[in-house]
């Protein structure tokens, strides 16, 4: 008799493509994380066609200081007369893709040191952890101020600073879970094989450290993106006239005085897209987290 | 000796390690510039001559380990040297001086904050716990997502729009100074220290419903239910000597938190704190008032972390009571 | 208790009928028990065998009226001295609990509250509700710590769990069960975490408490031969239902379900020993250290490793058996002597070693969970040595794949399947296959088999030795179960502590005369003997 066969409780799951089964988790999803979802991906639109959805261009002057909603204006003019509508769909566009490159750069920096330094351990890892810890040790948006006081404020100073600070963070997670996965004995034996750094890296680590990689992805991206837009807001981020979110509310602040709520508009924009990102991370957390318990 | 005492010593030392780590990286900032920071400052057009006039007038000639000795010895001792803005000739404004009055300020602040946001998010976020998956826990978890991901920025101007514009409660502009008496204090900062106490109560929630969970998921809880012990006694008895250390980390984090996100609310309110004081003093890149502020935010920051991390070791029984 | 084997008399005290019990996966409710009787009697103590996932625990906790997070009873009655426990509120079940049912978990160390002294653990029901007063309670305590025969039973109590030994924590946990002199104890697995000679002295002790106090148990084990030393009735568990059900002798004697005859396969298997002298691995002198060290894992180990056949290594944890894998292959590089293999010296470090080298020796580890890479078919995962050692490529590649998949009696279906979609038993011989596909002179089996459930070890055996039938492949064997060394070696090595204390033919180590520990080790072994354990305490006294 074969007792291999699988037991009527613990049955063996059918194979599904992949195609399958994204369908069949969207299925479940909840509706937080479906509103977090279209919301992305209207902002996503907003931002890559913004040339052609915005009724005037990024800084054209059309009319005077702080008109109100008009058919022209739709949500009125902002300090110097421009357009807040169309400000608010170029800033989508500005605001998003700084702190998109920002969270690449520090995974890309953090993520390739962290996997390394549980691969290798030793000295290396040694190293670059107390280096890590040092700077854990002073938060984020404190260092960022300090440096931009050094080097200047410019977009590129912004992105670079903040994406090495980051990493730092970055970094102590993807460790965190490369050492989990170093520590299998798939590694192991892909060790005693002979095989060489690059297979062991992206054939057996990588693959099986991506799922918590992409929601803490999710995470330091509205964490860089909150950063990023508290660095503005201050004045010492994204400079005018670029149309930024965050300054778009610093630029607009004497309005709330008056009882006009129009620098809410930016402020309520990067809050929406925050909230979204975070609704479909909490899923993707408790997607994740739930296969874990049941297998 | 002790092994409770050596755990503590040991974390000490690495606290005092990490704070001199930190102030190396703040001092070092300054020389990591290309062509320095004079230059940088000066404009590309600044002669040579400028330049070594800028620098010798700053000290900036001088070795840069002298001037760290000289800076950190000095720091210690609460001398932060000269504030570069408004140095003229022979009047000088020390650094310290003009920092002070506005630490007060922020503490105050911060202080208001906490009072109110500790108690009440531990006792929200323990409620949460006990009844997971409630309606409750249910809400309490999109409220506070939803908190969380929001711009501190944002909840301020919500806030000032409402109760300050619209209801005219209280005052948009928290102007304090030294002559304002401790309540007209509190009812001007009331906005602010409600911005940062909503801010805190999410993230503390969750952490604290996330840790009592983790704490009642052990063995030992499972194990006093069935030995018929009571519900509150379970909770008393058995979870509570074991969860000091979990609540003391979560506390320290946010105060943490709570630290560094008072520079936003500071300068949205216009209240005259050390962290409005540090985006000004960045603006016009008056560098040893930034690094002063920088120092003593990071110090904050080790310190409370020091002592989550203090509280843990001396309430942990395998330390206290060795083999 | 088991020494009669009558039916036992008494009152019935549980009663439990037609018991569904659901829990909760992949957000579905599915069934964990699928309807079971069970009557227990007083003074009586049923033996709860089956392997992982037949719900013995589950149904264990059922019997007090619990159920774990992410479990419901759905349906059925449990009747405790006339109270039914699925109706009954949560206060009236808190009030039986420790008090009139107790329960002993298997980690011990978990389940004591690591903030308090032992004793007011043990002592801690009784007091509150208001059985005994405390000074009363606590005497009571450290006579029951006297009677488990705990060391220093008037002042283990004044301890806190961490600075007490695993043995000594669950005879702790059973004298806090028996506090209340309950009618009923649940035992949980409470050895299966112990070394097996720390378990004998537990065992003991449980079985005499119980008998004292006239208690009646349910004790929950996956091993046969433990129950049949503490049980008088057993009650075989599969998936949820009961495959059979009879008194201890009468089971051991003829189970009469074919599932209950195939739980002690393994210990029927044996392989009959073939000496040989042409050794093909030589561990000669070996010390390691872990941490750059000052405590040696390895001292002084010497074994011989003969071609074509099978070392036993057994020993128990802290042994050193494990260690000895890492440092022939080369991970723990030895700090002194060396390890030749086909007469040439190994290079001590695994950077140092040619790809020819490696190839000749593979390895198979305990849980195919970790050392399959879950992101990988099995394409990948056997086609990568053949790619990697051989240069197979493309269709060369897959028809390779399709051979060794027969050879481990899959079929070619199983080619593009990921571990996930394996039972634990395919997985394992998707490992094995994996290690053959390199065409290796040795293979280190590291407990392989221990994982598994027992019919599924016994095919992993017999596959193991129907592949060195085919191969001539020489196995290192390292395990700390004597049933699976008595399979399959020819030679058995012992370790104990980090040294190597008897090596040589099977038939000559597991026969007297033995070395001291050898013998501790062997005779600590439960057999399928209801009176081994009376007998062999008896052996002991009377050499004291």
């Amino acid at each position: 008799m074969s007792t291999d066969t699988p037991a009527p409780l613990r049955n063996i799951k059918a194979r599904r493509t992949t195609v399958q089964n994204i369908v069949r988790n969207l299925k479940t999803a909840p509706i937080s994380a479906w509103f977090g979802m279209i919301v992305i991906f209207i902002y996503a639109f907003f931002a890559i066609f913004a040339p052609w959805l915005a009724p005037h261009s990024e800084n054209e002057i059309i009319g005077k200081a702080y008109e109100h909603g008009s058919s022209i204006a739709l949500l009125g003019t902002d300090q110097i007369g421009r357009d807040l509508y169309s400000r608010l769909i170029y800033g989508a566009r500005n605001t998003i893709g700084i702190a998109v490159i920002t969270t690449l750069v520090s995974f890309l920096v953090g993520g390739s040191l962290g996997v390394l330094a549980a691969l290798k351990r030793g000295w290396l890892d040694q190293g670059v952890s107390r280096v890590v810890d040092a700077f854990l040790a002073i938060p984020v948006l404190i260092f960022a101020l300090m440096m931009l006081a050094v080097v200047g404020k410019s977009i590129v100073n912004l992105i670079i600073i903040l994406a090495l600070l980051d990493a730092t963070r970055v970094f102590r997670l993807s460790r965190a879970v490369a050492l989990n996965a170093v520590v299998m004995d798939y590694v192991e034996s892909a060790k005693l094989r002979g095989e060489g750094m690059g297979w062991i890296v992206f054939k057996e680590i990588v693959p099986n450290i991506l799922p918590p990689l992409i929601t803490e992805f999710g995470l330091r991206f509205c964490f860089v993106f909150l950063t990023i837009s508290a660095l503005s807001f201050l004045g010492v981020g994204v400079q005018p006239p670029t149309a930024d979110w965050g300054s778009m509310v610093a630029e607009n602040k004497t309005l709330i005085t008056f009882g006009n709520p129009a620098p809410l508009y930016p402020a309520a924009a990067i809050a929406l897209l925050t909230v979204a990102v975070n609704f479909v991370v909490d899923w993707f957390l408790h997607k994740t987290s739930g296969l874990r318990d049941g297998k | 000796m002790h092994p409770v005492l050596k755990t503590v010593l040991q974390r000490l030392g690495l606290g005092l390690l990490t704070l001199l780590a930190v102030s190396i990286i703040i001092f070092s900032s300054l020389q990591m510039l290309p062509g320095g920071y004079a230059q940088n400052i000066l404009g590309q057009g600044a002669t040579p001559e400028t330049v070594k006039n800028f620098n010798h007038e700053l000290g900036l000639d001088r070795p840069a380990v002298v001037r760290y000795v000289e800076w950190i010895s000095n720091a210690v001792q609460g001398d932060f040297g000269n504030s570069y803005s408004g140095t003229t000739g022979t009047i000088k404004r020390s650094v310290s001086g003009i920092i002070a009055p506005r630490l007060y300020n922020t503490f105050f602040l911060a202080a208001m904050a906490a009072i109110v946001a500790v108690p009440l998010s531990l006792f929200l976020g323990v409620l949460a716990a006990l009844y997971r998956n409630s309606w409750y826990d249910r809400i309490v978890n999109s409220v506070t997502l939803t908190t969380i991901a929001m711009p501190e920025f944002f909840i301020a101007y919500i806030l000032m729009f409402f109760f300050a514009v619209k209801y005219r409660w209280f005052y948009s502009l928290s102007t304090v100074s030294e002559s304002t008496t401790f309540w007209e204090h509190v009812s001007r900062a009331t906005l602010p220290a409600l911005t940062m106490t909503l801010v805190i109560i999410a993230h503390m929630m969750r952490m604290t419903r996330a840790s009592i969970i983790n704490l009642l998921a052990s063995p030992y809880i499972e194990m006093a239910q069935l030995k018929g012990v009571s519900k509150s006694q379970v909770i008393l008895r058995h979870a509570l000597p074991n969860a000091w250390a979990p609540i003391a980390t979560v506390i320290a984090f946010n105060l943490a938190y709570l630290v560094v996100g008072v520079v936003v609310v500071e300068v949205v309110y216009v209240y005259p704190g050390i962290g409005q004081m540090m985006v000004d003093a960045v603006s016009s890149r008056d560098m040893p008032v930034v690094q002063a502020c920088a120092l003593i935010f990071a110090a904050t920051y080790i310190l409370l972390n020091l002592l989550a991390d203090i509280v843990s070791i001396t309430t942990n029984p395998r330390l206290l009571h060795p083999k | 208790m088991a020494s009669d084997n009558k039916r036992v008399k008494g009152d019935v005290l549980l009663e439990i009928k037609n018991l569904v019990i659901d829990g909760k996966s992949d957000d579905e409710w599915k069934p964990i028990i699928r309807g079971i009787d069970l009557t227990l009697r007083r003074g009586e103590v049923l033996g709860l065998i089956g392997e992982s996932g037949a719900g013995k625990s589950t149904l264990g906790l059922a019997a007090m009226g619990y159920a774990r997070g992410g479990c419901r009873i759905t349906s059925g009655s449990i009747n405790f001295g006339g109270m039914d426990l699925v109706a009954a509120s949560e206060e009236q079940r808190r009030s039986l609990w420790g008090s009139r049912i107790a329960y002993v978990a298997q980690s011990a160390a978990a389940s004591f509250n690591p903030a308090h002294h032992i004793i007011d653990q043990t002592i801690e029901t009784a007091v509150s509700h208001n059985i005994m007063t405390r000074d009363k309670a606590e005497a009571d305590a450290r006579d029951l710590y006297k009677r488990l025969q705990l060391p220093d039973p008037d002042t283990i109590g004044l301890r806190f769990p961490h600075q007490v030994s695993g043995g000594q924590l669950q005879r702790a946990m059973t004298a806090m069960a028996m506090s209340c002199r309950p009618d009923l104890i649940i035992f949980d697995e409470p050895t299966t975490a112990l070394d097996v000679t720390t378990q004998v002295e537990v065992l003991a002790a449980m079985r005499d408490i119980v008998v004292q106090f006239n208690t009646a148990a349910i004790y929950i084990t996956h091993d046969l031969a433990v129950v049949a030393q503490m049980a008088h009735r057993i009650l075989v568990l599969r998936y949820g239902n009961l495959v059979e059900e009879a008194p201890t002798r009468e089971m051991l004697k003829q189970p009469t379900q074919e599932y209950t005859k195939s739980l002690w396969a393994v210990r029927k298997l044996q392989k009959l020993e073939s000496p040989s002298d042409d050794i093909i691995l030589n561990i000669d002198a070996v010390d390691a250290t872990y941490g750059g060290g000052t405590s040696k894992v390895l001292d002084n180990v010497s074994v011989r490793v003969p071609r074509g056949r099978t070392v036993a290594v057994v020993g128990e944890s802290g042994s050193g058996k494990s260690t000895l894998a890492r440092a022939i292959t080369g991970l723990l590089p030895p700090s002194k002597g060396t390890i030749s293999f086909n007469g040439k010296a190994l290079p001590a470090a695994l950077a140092n070693r040619d790809r020819d080298t490696l190839r000749r020796i593979q390895m198979i580890y305990q849980s195919a969970d970790t050392a399959l890479n879950p992101r990988q078919t099995v394409r990948d995962i056997i086609g990568r040595p053949l790619e990697f050692y051989l240069g197979l490529k493309g269709a060369t590649n897959d028809r390779r794949v399709v051979q060794l998949l027969e050879s481990i009696e899959l079929d070619e279906s199983y080619i593009d399947r990921f571990p996930s979609e394996m039972s634990g038993g395919q997985k394992q011989r998707i490992s094995i296959a994996r290690a053959l596909a390199a065409e290796p002179e040795v293979i280190i089996c590291d407990e392989v088999t221990s994982a598994l459930d027992q019919i599924v070890q016994e095919e992993i055996l017999q596959l193991l030795m129907k592949l060195q039938k085919e191969t001539n492949v020489t196995y290192l064997f390292i395990t700390h179960d004597i049933a699976t060394v008595r399979a399959i070696s020819d030679e058995i090595v012992v370790m104990h502590r980090g040294k190597v204390v008897q090596q040589g033919a099977k038939s000559k180590v597991l026969n007297p005369p033995y070395p001291a520990y050898t013998e501790l080790l062997l005779s600590s072994v439960p057999q399928m003997d209801p009176d081994w354990l009376t007998g062999l305490l008896a052996k002991r006294s009377a050499k004291h």
